[in-house]
């Protein structure tokens, strides 16, 4: 089954002061597709996921070159409206991170910041986010309690529904389940691969096996550079290259 | 014995001695005021003027004047402050701009009360024409609490998790809307907690006010921002140095000085309060 691109990259390079952390990445993510990033600890995976909603921006002395588009939007449009892009483009951090809010309020919050005004929607959608993270059964109850109250892994969801309030086109997750334990894990990657029927999903992971069983795509980094990409199935029984080869049997990294 | 213990056991009595002065040095002040000073205390000396020469009577005007002030030093510092703080750290590149912006507010912090009081006298009463009122001691006063405010805005501001930044942003708000949502009601308790141990600080200065908005002696309770006013700290000093019968009114200066010091507390009780009730709202 074919499947137009939703996102892609060309020719990335990013530097942290004159540090240079990616060079010349070129990679595409197919609409509606699970694409997962994978590589050693330091390749550069986060700073290109970062680079995807200019997230980036908020480091001081970076620099970015070559091209990002969604669609038909060029994402270093110096005349783009960074928020525009963040609306449509969405994160998932490693590390859950609610407000210090009630449960309702962080999942209001991006509608809110955005202009909705209108309390029924708001209530409504609150719901069906809740209900897409799989985890309204678990707090419909106490939707005015902190969400700080909530487990780690029901945090981590709590944030994937609070992404999803804002209705992106592309979801972005940085090692979303690497502070969870394995339940919490299992729960996340079944929620990942029931929401890529609605979302492109671009997901960071150091964990082969979630890259395994989540993804549609994998795409190898090594050293700020994109080794390998191909389906998921293949890249993992018949790497091209050597060096992804030693990678995904655990050889080093 | 080794001696390393001995050393470690030496080091430990130093620095529990160094508390104790400390929490005696507290206690002996509290003990002296409240002892000497709490028979002056009555509903009588709270709510009347100062009769006879200032000999006898109540402290009203000074427990109104030293609200007063105070109420214009936070109206004045508390939004300039914050708003500073969050310039500082929140939008400015953080480069020699800056830098040069921080060692002003630094230094600012660093100089004497007098000359705050020497300042405000030419620039607030003289140069803007406000004469010595509530106004000019007001700002006199905010203007020196200016860098404490800062300073602890900034703190506040700093102990805000940046990942609280990158979600609100990630979700499209703009960086006001960050700041708005998200960072100040997260801070605000810090915030809150330093205002208000700088501005309890500032009621009990005397040099900044003595030329700008404290008079020796005013009956009358102020009717407006241009009026003069008594004010605690400084009715102190002229009962302890130039009263008609400074001997006959220590009584008066003791309770002037414990109500102050009551003041002081309650706001500094306040603050702690208030920052444990919104801490707990927020259950950070
Ligand atoms: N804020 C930063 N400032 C400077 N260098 C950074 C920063 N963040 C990451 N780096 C560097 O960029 C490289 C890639 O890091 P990162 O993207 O975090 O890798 P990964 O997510 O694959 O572990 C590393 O060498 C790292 O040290
Ligand atoms: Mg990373």
């Amino acid at each position: 089954m074919e499947s137009s691109t939703k996102m892609h990259t060309k020719g990335l390079d990013f530097y942290y002061n004159d540090a240079q952390a990616l060079y010349d990445i070129s990679l595409e993510f197919p609409q509606n597709r699970v694409t997962a990033l994978i590589g050693p600890s330091g390749c550069g995976k986060s700073t290109f996921l970062r680079c995807l909603n200019r997230m980036n921006d908020l480091i001081p002395k970076t620099r970015a070159k070559g091209e990002i588009m969604l669609e038909n939007m060029d994402v270093f449009d110096p005349a783009l409206d960074v928020v525009s892009l963040r609306r449509r483009v969405g994160m998932v951090f490693q590390k859950p991170n609610p407000f210090p809010k009630t449960i309702f309020e962080n999942i209001a919050y991006g509608m809110r910041v955005n202009g909705v005004r209108d309390k029924a929607l708001i209530a409504e959608r609150v719901e069906t986010s809740l209900r897409q993270a799989a985890i309204w059964e678990e707090v419909k109850d106490r939707l005015n309690e902190s969400a700080l109250g909530l487990s780690g892994g029901q945090q981590q969801r709590l944030c994937i529904a609070r992404a999803l309030a804002v209705e992106p086109e592309v979801l972005l997750m940085d090692e979303p389940a690497s502070a969870l334990d394995p339940i919490a894990t299992q729960k996340i990657e079944e929620l990942i691969i029931s929401l890529s029927k609605a979302l492109t999903i671009i997901i960071v992971t150091h964990n082969m096996q979630q890259a395994a069983r989540v993804s549609d795509i994998t795409a190898f980094f090594y050293m700020g550079k994109l080794i390998e990409v191909n389906n998921t199935d293949t890249l993992f029984t018949k790497p091209e290259l050597k060096q992804t080869e030693d990678y995904i049997t655990g050889r080093f990294g | 014995m080794n001696r390393r213990n001995i050393v470690q056991t030496i080091g430990f009595v130093l620095l529990r001695s160094a508390a104790l002065i400390n929490g005696t040095a507290l206690a002996v002040i509290v003990w002296f005021m409240v002892s000497r000073g709490w028979r002056a205390i009555s509903w009588s000396f709270l709510t009347q003027a100062p009769t006879d020469s200032m000999t006898r009577g109540g402290i009203l005007p000074c427990i109104v004047g030293t609200v007063c002030l105070m109420g214009i030093a936070v109206a004045v510092a508390l939004p300039v402050g914050v708003a500073s703080a969050i310039y500082l750290n929140e939008y400015a590149a953080q480069g020699t701009f800056v830098r040069i912006i921080r060692l002003g507010i630094n230094n600012l912090a660093g100089v004497p009360s007098v000359v705050f009081g020497l300042f405000g006298l030419a620039f607030f009463c003289i140069i803007l024409k406000m004469g010595v009122s509530i106004l000019a001691g007001g700002l006199t006063l905010g203007l020196m609490t200016l860098p404490v405010i800062i300073g602890t805005s900034e703190e506040a501001l700093k102990s805000v998790p940046q990942t609280y930044r990158e979600a609100s942003l990630g979700l499209g708000a703009t960086k006001w809307q960050t700041i708005y949502r998200v960072v100040l009601p997260s801070a605000f308790p810090g915030i809150i907690t330093g205002g208000i141990l700088g501005l309890s600080r500032a009621a009990g200065e005397t040099a900044p006010i003595m030329y700008t908005g404290a008079v020796f002696f005013t009956p009358d309770l102020p009717g407006s921002l241009f009026d003069a006013v008594m004010a605690l700290p400084y009715h102190i000093y002229v009962l302890a140095t130039a009263g008609t019968n400074i001997a006959a009114t220590r009584p008066l200066q003791y309770g002037t000085a414990l109500v102050l010091i009551l003041l002081v507390f309650g706001m500094n009780l306040g603050a702690i309060i208030l920052r444990t009730r919104i801490r707990k709202k927020m259950r950070l």
